[in-house]
């Protein structure tokens, strides 16, 4: 189950981090770092069920704007 | 057929006459148990095969040539198996080039290496690499030593009507046209299949917005035997490239090109030598063998049984070439369905046994679709969200062992386990391992007859096995004999059967087979004609097998 109440001892800090871990990169770069944080991360918690939860949560209210790069298609 | 003597033969320019069939002068369309409308590597596997089971066979090809270029080169484990059944297997090892190992490359890191054939003790490697115009060539030698296939070069199927007990068929030849009547059609005419259009039937899908050239050269080049794949290398930035050998010095290199790359143009030689040179430096030389622009399209047919027609190989579904599942896929398409159009022509089951052929391909190929798509969107990332993770991926690979695990190439043909086929047999009894009902036999050393050997040799014979772990054959278990059920006693190394009774029996000789099978003295399989498991039980009792028979031939 994903815990979505306070779990971080100094979340000023965290916070503070996190943002700093972005200093002077460009978009490519911070979505690189993003990335990367990301799956490291998701291999620690490890749990399915947490991950999907945690996906979805993430998702909420974000409705597709934009295009992937396939089609759908008949042959 | 497995001699090594035999005269080298140049499958591509090899030209296959046409002939006039007698059919072709009948007052009323001729009637044949089967017709198979495509001689490519699915259509000749499954005509040998309905041969090798006593059914006659019309094969149909509307060309007269073997396959052009090398196009599929991967065949896999259990692919060769199932060649080995059909009898070509050991030529197909012999011409390929074995390989089990694969490496990533992350620009000019190392990032991974995988082995597909960690455990020894199996006849057949992970992989051999072999044009596809050796593997129709081996297939069609093969089928011309049976007298049971009438093949048929330059008949080009031009219309079709499904009939109630049958197909007619309409064929155009080089001295016009003629009429057919099949009573079962299969359909391995290809991604563009004439039989499915003229059916008005659909392959449903997604199409990936990506190039990629192909560069078959010839040169002398010092890589070992391996699948090496880069992603973003410096010789060819921002892309993948993918390089493997195939006999005769013919190396296969695919570079990703990007969707907007001009496919005309990247085929001319001006273009595709220097990217070639980039990879390989300056001093090696080469020649180019084949070239080939390509974008691919993962599709699948709704069903793949229509009535009377069975749609089989890139007919009935189409994949990325990451994973070489389209050519084990529609060769395994061909097996499943062998044995089961042998039963029903042959009246010892009824028609609906087909359906599990749809069932069961049907899920392989789904299950195929899902490993190539992954791969895919690995390869060629959907948006920029996707590439951060293919990069952040790469770049954790050679710190972090996860980030190995999902970095993705290709996941490569394996076969599946139809674990929710009607024709199986739940377990009543507890089993480890992975020889679950559904599952593709495993492969072991074994003695038979005090001679070496390998455990699939012993179940090749095209019709169902039982087999019995043991040092004595229950008392009853001559008596289950038959076709189709030929019953098969497994003793421990060393042991000498105790009551046989005449049955052929076979040494464990390393003790894998128990293992791999997870068998005690007692244990029962039901294996099917395609080496699939159908049943297992810890103890034998013919009330059970002959209801595990009848459920596995559409009769439970």
């Amino acid at each position: 189950m994903l815990n979505t109440e306070l779990n971080i001892a100094a979340p000023d800090d965290f916070y503070e981090a996190l943002v700093a871990l972005h200093r002077d990169l460009t978009p490519e770069q911070s979505s690189l770092v993003n990335a990367r944080l990301i799956l490291l991360l998701a291999n620690h918690v490890g749990d399915a069920t947490v991950l999907r939860q945690a996906m979805a949560k993430a998702r909420e209210g974000i409705g597709p704007a934009g295009q992937d790069a396939t089609l759908r298609t008949t042959a | 057929m497995d001699g090594s003597l035999a005269e080298r033969v140049d499958y591509q320019a090899l030209v296959l006459p046409y002939a006039r069939s007698p059919d072709q002068d009948a007052p009323r369309p001729v009637r044949h148990p089967v017709v198979i409308v495509g001689a490519g590597p699915v259509g000749l596997a499954a005509a040998i095969d309905l041969a090798q089971q006593g059914i006659r066979v019309v094969l149909l090809d509307e060309d007269d040539r073997l396959s052009t270029g090398s196009r599929a080169i991967c065949f896999a484990k259990r692919t060769l198996e199932i060649f080995d059944r059909l009898g070509c297997g050991g030529r197909m090892v012999g011409q390929g080039i074995t390989w089990n190992r694969g490496k990533v490359f992350f620009r000019e890191e190392p990032v991974y290496s995988f082995d597909l054939l960690p455990e020894a003790g199996h006849r057949r490697p992970a992989f051999i690499n072999l044009q596809q115009y050796y593997v129709e060539g081996f297939l069609l030698e093969r089928a011309r030593a049976l007298p049971l296939i009438d093949l048929r070069w330059k008949n080009r199927v031009t219309g079709l009507q499904p009939q109630g007990d049958g197909v007619l068929l309409e064929i155009e030849t080089p001295e016009g046209g003629y009429r057919l009547q099949a009573d079962w059609l299969v359909a391995a005419d290809g991604t563009r299949s004439p039989v499915r259009r003229a059916m008005g039937l659909e392959s449903k899908g997604q199409t990936f917005r990506d190039r990629f050239l192909i560069a078959d050269v010839r040169m002398d080049a010092p890589f070992p035997a391996e699948r090496w794949f880069w992603f973003d290398p410096p010789f060819h930035p921002n892309h993948s490239v993918l390089l493997h050998q195939q006999p005769d010095g013919v190396w296969r290199i695919d570079f990703q090109l990007g969707w907007d790359a001009d496919p005309v143009a990247e085929r001319q030689p001006e273009r595709v030598i220097p990217r070639v040179r980039a990879l390989l430096g300056p001093k090696v030389r080469f020649d180019l063998e084949w070239v080939s622009v390509y974008t691919f399209s993962c599709l699948r047919m709704e069903r793949f049984r229509h009535g009377r027609v069975l749609f089989a190989g890139d007919s009935a579904h189409g994949v990325s070439p990451f994973g070489a599942r389209g050519a084990n896929g529609g060769v395994q398409d061909a097996e499943n369905l062998a044995w089961k159009l042998a039963l029903v022509v042959q009246g010892q089951a009824p028609a609906s046994l087909l359906d599990s052929y749809d069932a069961e391909r049907v899920q392989a190929a789904d299950e195929n679709i899902l490993n190539s798509t992954r791969s895919t969107d690995f390869i060629t990332p959907k948006n920029e969200a996707s590439r951060a993770f293919r990069d952040a991926a790469l770049g954790l690979a050679r710190d972090c062992a996860f980030a190995r695990r999902l970095v993705n190439s290709g996941r490569l043909s394996l076969p599946s386990t139809y674990r929710d086929s009607p024709l199986n047999t739940l377990d009543a009894e507890a089993f480890d391992g992975p020889m679950q009902p559904g599952a593709p036999a495993a492969d072991a050393p074994v003695r038979a007859g005090g001679e070496e050997g390998w455990f699939l040799a012993q179940i090749e014979h095209g019709g169902f096995t039982l087999l019995c772990f043991g040092e004595a054959a229950p008392e009853d278990l001559p008596g289950i004999g038959g076709s189709p059920l030929r019953p098969l006693l497994v003793v421990p190394a060393g042991a000498a059967p105790g009551k046989a009774a005449g049955l052929p029996v076979i040494e464990d000789a390393g003790g894998l087979l128990a293992l791999r099978y997870d068998a005690r003295p007692g244990t029962t399989y039901l294996l099917r004609p395609d080496q699939h498991v159908a049943a297992r039980w810890r103890r034998f009792d013919p009330a059970l097998v002959h209801a595990a028979l009848a459920r596995a031939t559409g009769q439970g």
